[in-house]
Protein backbone atom coordinates (compact mmCIF):
# COMPACT_ATOMS: atom_id res chain seq x y z
CA UNK A 1 0.00 0.00 0.00
CA UNK A 2 1.31 3.18 -1.28
CA UNK A 3 0.85 6.34 1.00
CA UNK A 4 0.82 9.56 -0.16
CA UNK A 5 -0.58 12.56 0.65
CA UNK A 6 -2.34 13.31 -3.04
CA UNK A 7 -2.99 11.14 -5.61
CA UNK A 8 -3.48 12.79 -9.02
CA UNK A 9 -5.34 11.30 -11.41
CA UNK A 10 -4.54 11.80 -15.54
CA UNK A 11 -1.11 13.32 -16.61
CA UNK A 12 -2.18 15.96 -19.18
CA UNK A 13 -1.06 19.34 -18.36
CA UNK A 14 -3.47 19.56 -15.34
CA UNK A 15 -2.39 16.68 -13.69
CA UNK A 16 1.28 17.86 -14.14
CA UNK A 17 1.06 21.40 -13.13
CA UNK A 18 -1.47 20.45 -10.10
CA UNK A 19 1.67 17.88 -9.04
CA UNK A 20 4.07 21.14 -9.33
CA UNK A 21 1.65 22.82 -7.01
CA UNK A 22 1.49 20.43 -4.66
CA UNK A 23 5.00 19.72 -4.04
CA UNK A 24 6.06 23.39 -3.60
CA UNK A 25 3.44 23.92 -1.06
CA UNK A 26 5.26 20.62 0.50
CA UNK A 27 2.94 17.68 -0.49
CA UNK A 28 3.93 14.75 -1.86
CA UNK A 29 2.14 13.12 -4.30
CA UNK A 30 1.64 10.55 -7.33
CA UNK A 31 0.06 10.33 -10.67
CA UNK A 32 -1.75 7.85 -12.35
CA UNK A 33 -2.36 7.23 -15.78
CA UNK A 34 -4.21 4.99 -18.26
CA UNK A 35 -2.27 5.76 -21.51
CA UNK A 36 1.67 4.57 -21.73
CA UNK A 37 2.89 7.76 -21.98
CA UNK A 38 2.47 11.75 -19.79
CA UNK A 39 0.87 14.55 -21.81
CA UNK A 40 -3.09 13.31 -22.13
CA UNK A 41 -4.68 14.60 -24.59
CA UNK A 42 -1.73 16.64 -26.03
CA UNK A 43 0.15 14.11 -26.60
CA UNK A 44 -2.36 11.77 -27.73
CA UNK A 45 -4.80 13.97 -29.69
CA UNK A 46 -2.55 16.88 -30.87
CA UNK A 47 1.12 16.43 -30.36
CA UNK A 48 1.93 18.44 -33.27
CA UNK A 49 -0.75 20.91 -33.38
CA UNK A 50 -0.08 24.57 -32.30
CA UNK A 51 -1.59 26.31 -29.12
CA UNK A 52 -1.86 29.66 -28.99
CA UNK A 53 -3.69 30.68 -25.36
CA UNK A 54 -1.20 29.41 -22.77
CA UNK A 55 -0.14 32.57 -20.70
CA UNK A 56 3.24 33.69 -21.62
CA UNK A 57 3.92 31.10 -24.32
CA UNK A 58 2.91 32.62 -27.57
CA UNK A 59 2.96 29.24 -29.85
CA UNK A 60 3.86 25.67 -28.43
CA UNK A 61 2.59 22.57 -29.73
CA UNK A 62 1.01 19.70 -27.45
CA UNK A 63 4.28 17.77 -27.24
CA UNK A 64 6.45 21.03 -26.60
CA UNK A 65 3.89 21.72 -23.55
CA UNK A 66 3.94 18.46 -22.20
CA UNK A 67 7.52 18.63 -22.37
CA UNK A 68 7.80 22.10 -20.80
CA UNK A 69 5.33 20.69 -17.59
CA UNK A 70 7.83 17.75 -17.29
CA UNK A 71 10.76 20.09 -16.63
CA UNK A 72 9.10 22.27 -14.75
CA UNK A 73 8.71 18.66 -12.56
CA UNK A 74 12.29 17.70 -12.87
CA UNK A 75 13.43 19.46 -9.43
CA UNK A 76 10.82 17.19 -7.45
CA UNK A 77 10.60 13.20 -7.37
CA UNK A 78 7.45 12.40 -8.43
CA UNK A 79 6.48 8.09 -9.32
CA UNK A 80 3.97 8.21 -12.17
CA UNK A 81 1.96 4.88 -12.93
CA UNK A 82 1.45 4.64 -16.38
CA UNK A 83 -0.86 2.06 -18.12
CA UNK A 84 -3.14 2.01 -15.18
CA UNK A 85 -6.46 2.93 -14.80
CA UNK A 86 -7.82 3.46 -11.60
CA UNK A 87 -10.50 1.53 -10.85
CA UNK A 88 -11.65 1.93 -7.44
CA UNK A 89 -11.72 4.79 -4.93
CA UNK A 90 -13.03 3.69 -1.64
CA UNK A 91 -13.59 5.50 1.73
CA UNK A 92 -11.62 4.47 4.77
CA UNK A 93 -12.30 6.62 7.73
CA UNK A 94 -10.66 10.38 6.71
CA UNK A 95 -8.48 8.68 4.09
CA UNK A 96 -9.64 6.98 0.25
CA UNK A 97 -7.93 3.59 -0.68
CA UNK A 98 -7.77 3.90 -4.48
CA UNK A 99 -7.10 0.77 -6.72
CA UNK A 100 -6.24 0.34 -9.92
CA UNK A 101 -6.40 -2.24 -12.88
CA UNK A 102 -3.17 -3.56 -12.01
CA UNK A 103 -3.58 -3.68 -8.42
CA UNK A 104 -1.58 -0.86 -7.01
CA UNK A 105 -3.25 0.42 -3.85
CA UNK A 106 -2.85 4.05 -2.54
CA UNK A 107 -4.05 5.26 0.78
CA UNK A 108 -4.14 9.05 1.04
CA UNK A 109 -6.60 11.67 2.28
CA UNK A 110 -6.66 13.39 -0.99
CA UNK A 111 -7.58 12.42 -4.64
CA UNK A 112 -7.47 14.55 -7.52
CA UNK A 113 -9.22 14.02 -10.84
CA UNK A 114 -7.71 15.38 -13.47
CA UNK A 115 -8.68 13.23 -16.00
CA UNK A 116 -9.76 15.26 -19.38
CA UNK A 117 -12.70 13.78 -20.91
CA UNK A 118 -11.74 10.40 -19.48
CA UNK A 119 -9.54 7.28 -19.74
CA UNK A 120 -8.45 6.21 -23.58
CA UNK A 121 -9.67 3.18 -24.74
CA UNK A 122 -9.07 1.27 -27.43
CA UNK A 123 -12.01 1.89 -29.55
CA UNK A 124 -13.60 -2.01 -30.01
CA UNK A 125 -15.77 -4.40 -32.48
CA UNK A 126 -19.35 -3.44 -32.11
CA UNK A 127 -20.97 -6.57 -34.08
CA UNK A 128 -23.10 -8.42 -32.02
CA UNK A 129 -21.54 -11.44 -29.87
CA UNK A 130 -17.91 -10.09 -29.73
CA UNK A 131 -18.00 -9.61 -26.05
CA UNK A 132 -17.43 -13.30 -25.23
CA UNK A 133 -14.49 -13.62 -27.45
CA UNK A 134 -12.67 -10.46 -26.68
CA UNK A 135 -9.28 -10.94 -24.76
CA UNK A 136 -9.28 -14.38 -25.95
CA UNK A 137 -9.82 -14.68 -29.59
CA UNK A 138 -10.38 -11.13 -30.07
CA UNK A 139 -7.92 -8.24 -29.11
CA UNK A 140 -7.22 -4.47 -29.07
CA UNK A 141 -3.73 -4.48 -28.19
CA UNK A 142 -0.85 -7.73 -28.72
CA UNK A 143 1.21 -8.37 -25.72
CA UNK A 144 2.76 -11.65 -27.18
CA UNK A 145 3.39 -11.88 -30.86
CA UNK A 146 4.07 -16.03 -30.37
CA UNK A 147 0.79 -17.01 -29.91
CA UNK A 148 -0.52 -16.25 -33.52
CA UNK A 149 2.22 -18.70 -34.86
CA UNK A 150 0.89 -20.80 -37.88
CA UNK A 151 -2.94 -19.18 -36.83
CA UNK A 152 -4.74 -17.14 -39.37
CA UNK A 153 -5.17 -13.72 -38.16
CA UNK A 154 -7.52 -11.08 -39.58
CA UNK A 155 -6.73 -7.13 -38.52
CA UNK A 156 -9.19 -4.56 -38.88
CA UNK A 157 -7.55 -0.91 -39.07
CA UNK A 158 -6.08 1.33 -41.32
CA UNK A 159 -3.62 3.04 -39.51
CA UNK A 160 0.16 2.65 -38.35
CA UNK A 161 -0.67 -0.37 -35.42
CA UNK A 162 -3.09 -2.53 -38.43
CA UNK A 163 -0.64 -2.12 -40.94
CA UNK A 164 2.84 -2.82 -38.41
CA UNK A 165 1.40 -6.05 -37.35
CA UNK A 166 0.31 -6.72 -40.64
CA UNK A 167 3.32 -6.96 -42.02
CA UNK A 168 5.25 -8.64 -38.99
CA UNK A 169 2.99 -11.50 -38.44
CA UNK A 170 2.93 -12.16 -42.20
CA UNK A 171 6.31 -13.73 -41.26
CA UNK A 172 4.80 -16.57 -39.66
CA UNK A 173 1.17 -16.18 -40.01
CA UNK A 174 -1.62 -16.30 -42.24
CA UNK A 175 -2.82 -12.55 -42.31
CA UNK A 176 -6.02 -10.88 -43.41
CA UNK A 177 -5.87 -7.08 -43.61
CA UNK A 178 -9.42 -5.71 -43.69
CA UNK A 179 -10.01 -1.53 -44.10
CA UNK A 180 -13.21 0.31 -44.42
CA UNK A 181 -11.58 2.23 -47.54
CA UNK A 182 -8.39 1.93 -50.01
CA UNK A 183 -6.60 4.79 -48.48
CA UNK A 184 -4.42 4.31 -45.35
CA UNK A 185 -3.22 6.59 -42.97
CA UNK A 186 0.08 4.49 -42.25
CA UNK A 187 3.42 5.94 -42.79
CA UNK A 188 4.01 5.76 -46.70
CA UNK A 189 6.92 2.98 -46.58
CA UNK A 190 4.58 0.98 -44.11
CA UNK A 191 1.76 1.32 -47.05
CA UNK A 192 4.20 0.20 -49.65
CA UNK A 193 5.36 -2.56 -47.75
CA UNK A 194 1.50 -3.47 -47.04
CA UNK A 195 1.22 -3.71 -50.98
CA UNK A 196 4.24 -5.25 -51.88
CA UNK A 197 3.17 -8.42 -49.13
CA UNK A 198 0.13 -8.07 -50.83
CA UNK A 199 0.79 -8.99 -54.19
CA UNK A 200 3.68 -11.50 -52.91
CA UNK A 201 0.44 -13.09 -51.39
CA UNK A 202 1.87 -12.33 -47.75
CA UNK A 203 -1.19 -10.96 -46.87
CA UNK A 204 -4.63 -11.02 -47.82
CA UNK A 205 -5.91 -7.39 -48.37
CA UNK A 206 -9.60 -6.58 -48.39
CA UNK A 207 -10.45 -2.80 -48.63
CA UNK A 208 -13.57 -0.88 -48.44
CA UNK A 209 -14.84 -3.73 -46.06
CA UNK A 210 -16.06 -3.99 -42.84
CA UNK A 211 -16.67 -6.66 -40.28
CA UNK A 212 -20.36 -7.68 -40.25
CA UNK A 213 -20.42 -11.22 -38.46
CA UNK A 214 -18.77 -13.43 -36.13
CA UNK A 215 -19.35 -17.27 -36.69
CA UNK A 216 -18.55 -20.15 -33.75
CA UNK A 217 -19.57 -20.89 -30.50
CA UNK A 218 -16.99 -21.56 -28.55
CA UNK A 219 -14.28 -20.31 -30.50
CA UNK A 220 -14.12 -18.63 -33.50
CA UNK A 221 -14.70 -20.05 -36.40
CA UNK A 222 -14.70 -17.41 -39.02
CA UNK A 223 -16.27 -14.23 -39.63
CA UNK A 224 -18.01 -12.21 -42.62
CA UNK A 225 -17.31 -8.89 -43.69
CA UNK A 226 -19.16 -7.01 -46.26
CA UNK A 227 -18.25 -4.27 -48.43
CA UNK A 228 -20.13 -0.79 -49.28
CA UNK A 229 -22.15 -2.81 -52.24
CA UNK A 230 -23.27 -5.32 -49.36
CA UNK A 231 -21.23 -8.11 -50.69
CA UNK A 232 -19.77 -10.68 -47.95
CA UNK A 233 -16.83 -12.88 -48.09
CA UNK A 234 -16.92 -15.23 -45.75
CA UNK A 235 -13.15 -15.95 -44.25
CA UNK A 236 -11.52 -18.48 -41.83
CA UNK A 237 -9.64 -17.16 -38.97
CA UNK A 238 -8.47 -18.20 -35.44
CA UNK A 239 -7.43 -14.13 -34.39
CA UNK A 240 -9.68 -10.86 -34.55
CA UNK A 241 -7.33 -7.88 -33.86
CA UNK A 242 -8.81 -4.43 -33.89
CA UNK A 243 -6.78 -1.15 -34.32
CA UNK A 244 -9.34 1.62 -34.41
CA UNK A 245 -7.48 3.89 -32.36
CA UNK A 246 -8.26 5.38 -28.77
CA UNK A 247 -11.80 6.85 -27.49
CA UNK A 248 -12.17 8.45 -24.43
CA UNK A 249 -14.16 6.86 -22.04
CA UNK A 250 -15.29 8.43 -18.84
CA UNK A 251 -15.36 4.69 -17.31
CA UNK A 252 -15.29 3.67 -13.34
CA UNK A 253 -15.65 7.61 -12.68
CA UNK A 254 -19.03 7.40 -12.83
CA UNK A 255 -19.08 4.70 -9.77
CA UNK A 256 -17.50 6.77 -7.42
CA UNK A 257 -20.63 8.01 -5.80
CA UNK A 258 -19.59 12.08 -7.66
CA UNK A 259 -22.27 13.89 -8.68
CA UNK A 260 -22.00 13.89 -12.70
CA UNK A 261 -23.64 15.78 -15.26
CA UNK A 262 -22.76 15.29 -19.02
CA UNK A 263 -19.51 13.36 -18.29
CA UNK A 264 -18.22 16.14 -15.73
CA UNK A 265 -17.63 16.38 -12.41
CA UNK A 266 -19.69 18.79 -10.54
CA UNK A 267 -17.37 20.99 -8.29
CA UNK A 268 -16.69 24.43 -5.94
CA UNK A 269 -15.07 27.01 -6.77
CA UNK A 270 -13.11 27.69 -3.64
CA UNK A 271 -11.52 24.36 -3.42
CA UNK A 272 -12.75 22.22 -6.66
CA UNK A 273 -14.01 19.41 -4.40
CA UNK A 274 -16.73 17.28 -5.14
CA UNK A 275 -19.34 15.99 -3.27
CA UNK A 276 -17.40 14.01 -1.52
CA UNK A 277 -14.73 15.57 0.76
CA UNK A 278 -11.45 15.14 0.22
CA UNK A 279 -11.87 13.84 -3.78
CA UNK A 280 -11.38 16.99 -6.16
CA UNK A 281 -11.97 17.38 -9.87
CA UNK A 282 -9.17 20.04 -12.30
CA UNK A 283 -9.03 20.50 -15.71
CA UNK A 284 -11.67 19.56 -18.58
CA UNK A 285 -13.29 17.17 -16.09
CA UNK A 286 -14.59 19.54 -13.95
CA UNK A 287 -18.05 21.68 -14.02
CA UNK A 288 -18.88 25.15 -12.55
CA UNK A 289 -21.24 28.02 -13.34
CA UNK A 290 -18.71 29.79 -15.68
CA UNK A 291 -16.15 26.20 -16.25
CA UNK A 292 -13.82 27.18 -19.66
CA UNK A 293 -12.35 23.70 -21.25
CA UNK A 294 -8.74 25.67 -21.62
CA UNK A 295 -5.83 24.47 -20.16
CA UNK A 296 -5.10 27.49 -18.66
CA UNK A 297 -8.25 26.89 -16.50
CA UNK A 298 -7.16 23.81 -15.20
CA UNK A 299 -3.76 25.22 -13.74
CA UNK A 300 -5.43 28.05 -11.70
CA UNK A 301 -7.99 24.87 -10.56
CA UNK A 302 -5.01 22.84 -9.86
CA UNK A 303 -3.15 25.94 -7.52
CA UNK A 304 -6.27 25.92 -5.50
CA UNK A 305 -7.28 21.88 -4.78
CA UNK A 306 -3.60 21.38 -4.12
CA UNK A 307 -3.87 24.33 -1.57
CA UNK A 308 -7.50 22.63 0.18
CA UNK A 309 -5.19 19.21 0.14
CA UNK A 310 -2.74 20.64 2.42
CA UNK A 311 -5.98 20.92 4.86
CA UNK A 312 -6.14 17.04 5.07
CA UNK A 313 -2.78 15.92 4.73
CA UNK A 314 -1.45 18.60 7.20
CA UNK A 315 -4.58 18.38 9.19
CA UNK A 316 -1.96 20.25 12.74
CA UNK A 317 -0.14 22.60 10.53
CA UNK A 318 -1.33 26.22 8.98
CA UNK A 319 -0.77 26.70 5.50
CA UNK A 320 1.18 29.71 4.79
CA UNK A 321 1.16 31.42 1.17
CA UNK A 322 4.47 32.51 -0.23
CA UNK A 323 5.77 33.09 -3.42
CA UNK A 324 8.64 31.32 -5.42
CA UNK A 325 10.69 34.20 -5.56
CA UNK A 326 11.42 35.05 -2.45
CA UNK A 327 10.22 31.91 0.10
CA UNK A 328 13.72 30.44 1.42
CA UNK A 329 11.54 27.10 2.12
CA UNK A 330 10.21 27.15 -2.01
CA UNK A 331 13.45 27.63 -3.01
CA UNK A 332 14.81 24.56 -0.59
CA UNK A 333 12.43 22.86 -2.35
CA UNK A 334 13.05 23.76 -5.76
CA UNK A 335 16.77 22.83 -4.96
CA UNK A 336 17.89 26.35 -6.48
CA UNK A 337 20.51 28.62 -5.11
CA UNK A 338 18.96 30.87 -1.71
CA UNK A 339 20.27 34.71 -1.37
CA UNK B 1 -29.11 31.29 -41.12
CA UNK B 2 -30.10 27.45 -41.83
CA UNK B 3 -32.40 24.96 -40.75
CA UNK B 4 -31.08 21.68 -40.02
CA UNK B 5 -32.32 18.94 -39.09
CA UNK B 6 -30.39 16.73 -36.63
CA UNK B 7 -32.15 12.61 -36.09
CA UNK B 8 -30.94 10.55 -33.19
CA UNK B 9 -30.41 7.07 -33.42
CA UNK B 10 -34.12 6.09 -31.70
CA UNK B 11 -35.68 8.52 -34.25
CA UNK B 12 -35.85 11.66 -32.73
CA UNK B 13 -35.83 14.64 -35.01
CA UNK B 14 -34.45 18.33 -34.00
CA UNK B 15 -34.62 21.13 -35.95
CA UNK B 16 -32.83 23.89 -34.85
CA UNK B 17 -32.23 27.52 -36.98
CA UNK B 18 -28.20 27.06 -36.90
CA UNK B 19 -26.29 30.55 -37.87
CA UNK B 20 -23.75 31.01 -41.26
CA UNK B 21 -20.52 30.18 -39.82
CA UNK B 22 -20.60 27.82 -37.08
CA UNK B 23 -20.29 23.79 -37.59
CA UNK B 24 -23.12 21.33 -37.73
CA UNK B 25 -21.58 19.89 -34.68
CA UNK B 26 -21.76 23.39 -32.56
CA UNK B 27 -25.12 23.51 -33.95
CA UNK B 28 -25.79 20.37 -31.65
CA UNK B 29 -24.16 21.33 -28.96
CA UNK B 30 -25.03 24.58 -28.31
CA UNK B 31 -28.60 23.10 -28.59
CA UNK B 32 -28.72 20.55 -26.63
CA UNK B 33 -29.24 18.31 -28.76
CA UNK B 34 -28.03 15.01 -27.33
CA UNK B 35 -26.34 12.41 -29.43
CA UNK B 36 -22.74 14.69 -30.87
CA UNK B 37 -20.32 14.58 -27.83
CA UNK B 38 -17.27 16.58 -29.80
CA UNK B 39 -14.78 15.56 -26.76
CA UNK B 40 -12.22 17.78 -28.69
CA UNK B 41 -13.98 20.16 -28.96
CA UNK B 42 -13.47 20.70 -32.96
CA UNK B 43 -10.49 20.13 -33.72
CA UNK B 44 -10.94 16.99 -35.41
CA UNK B 45 -8.78 15.50 -33.16
CA UNK B 46 -11.56 12.70 -32.15
CA UNK B 47 -14.28 11.28 -33.56
CA UNK B 48 -17.19 12.12 -31.64
CA UNK B 49 -19.27 14.08 -33.73
CA UNK B 50 -19.88 11.60 -36.14
CA UNK B 51 -22.82 12.04 -38.59
CA UNK B 52 -24.72 10.83 -41.15
CA UNK B 53 -25.33 13.04 -43.90
CA UNK B 54 -29.03 12.17 -45.94
CA UNK B 55 -26.90 11.24 -49.76
CA UNK B 56 -28.82 13.68 -51.45
CA UNK B 57 -27.08 16.37 -49.12
CA UNK B 58 -23.62 14.65 -49.03
CA UNK B 59 -22.29 16.08 -52.53
CA UNK B 60 -23.96 19.48 -51.89
CA UNK B 61 -21.66 20.06 -48.56
CA UNK B 62 -18.53 20.73 -48.43
CA UNK B 63 -15.95 18.06 -49.03
CA UNK B 64 -13.81 16.20 -46.66
CA UNK B 65 -10.86 18.00 -44.93
CA UNK B 66 -7.55 15.92 -45.38
CA UNK B 67 -7.36 13.68 -42.20
CA UNK B 68 -10.87 13.77 -41.71
CA UNK B 69 -11.33 10.00 -43.01
CA UNK B 70 -8.28 8.96 -41.17
CA UNK B 71 -10.64 9.92 -37.68
CA UNK B 72 -13.62 8.55 -39.28
CA UNK B 73 -11.61 5.06 -39.26
CA UNK B 74 -11.70 5.57 -35.49
CA UNK B 75 -15.62 6.48 -35.39
CA UNK B 76 -18.34 4.13 -34.14
CA UNK B 77 -19.49 2.19 -37.38
CA UNK B 78 -18.42 4.51 -40.10
CA UNK B 79 -20.38 4.17 -43.22
CA UNK B 80 -20.15 5.79 -47.23
CA UNK B 81 -21.79 8.94 -45.80
CA UNK B 82 -20.40 9.69 -42.54
CA UNK B 83 -18.64 12.89 -41.67
CA UNK B 84 -17.66 14.83 -38.94
CA UNK B 85 -20.05 17.32 -38.05
CA UNK B 86 -17.62 19.87 -36.80
CA UNK B 87 -15.81 20.05 -40.62
CA UNK B 88 -19.57 21.05 -41.94
CA UNK B 89 -19.80 24.26 -42.12
CA UNK B 90 -23.60 26.13 -41.82
CA UNK B 91 -24.10 28.69 -44.70
CA UNK B 92 -27.59 29.25 -46.16
CA UNK B 93 -27.16 26.78 -49.01
CA UNK B 94 -27.36 23.80 -46.01
CA UNK B 95 -30.84 25.26 -45.30
CA UNK B 96 -32.86 21.91 -44.62
CA UNK B 97 -29.80 19.80 -43.90
CA UNK B 98 -30.83 16.41 -42.53
CA UNK B 99 -27.79 14.45 -40.63
CA UNK B 100 -28.45 11.03 -38.47
CA UNK B 101 -26.49 10.57 -35.10
CA UNK B 102 -25.44 6.76 -35.03
CA UNK B 103 -26.30 4.66 -32.63
CA UNK B 104 -23.51 6.01 -29.88
CA UNK B 105 -20.14 8.19 -30.15
CA UNK B 106 -17.80 6.43 -28.19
Amino acid sequence: MIKTDALIIGAGPTGLFTAHQLKLIGLDCEIVDNLDKIGGQCIELYPDKPIYDIPAVPECTGEELTNNLINQLKPFDIKFHLSERVDEVKKDGDKWIVKTSKGTLFTTPNVIIAGGVGSFEPRKFSVEGHEKFENKSILYSIKDKNIFKGKTVSIFGGGDSALDWAIELSNNCNVNLIHRRDEFRGAQATVDKVHELTKSKKINLFTKFQLKKINGSNKIESIDIEDDDKKIENLKTDYVLGFFGLIMQLGPIANWGLNIDKKTVEVDTEKFETNQKGIYAVGDICNYPGKLKLILSGFHEGALAARACFKLARPNEKYRFEFTTSSKTIKNRLGVKVD
Amino acid sequence: MAKITYIEHNGTNHTVEVQNGLTVMEGAVQNNIPGIDADCGGSMACATCHVYVKEDWFDKINKKNEGEDDMLDQAYEPKKNSRLSCQIIVSDDLDGLIVDMPYKQT
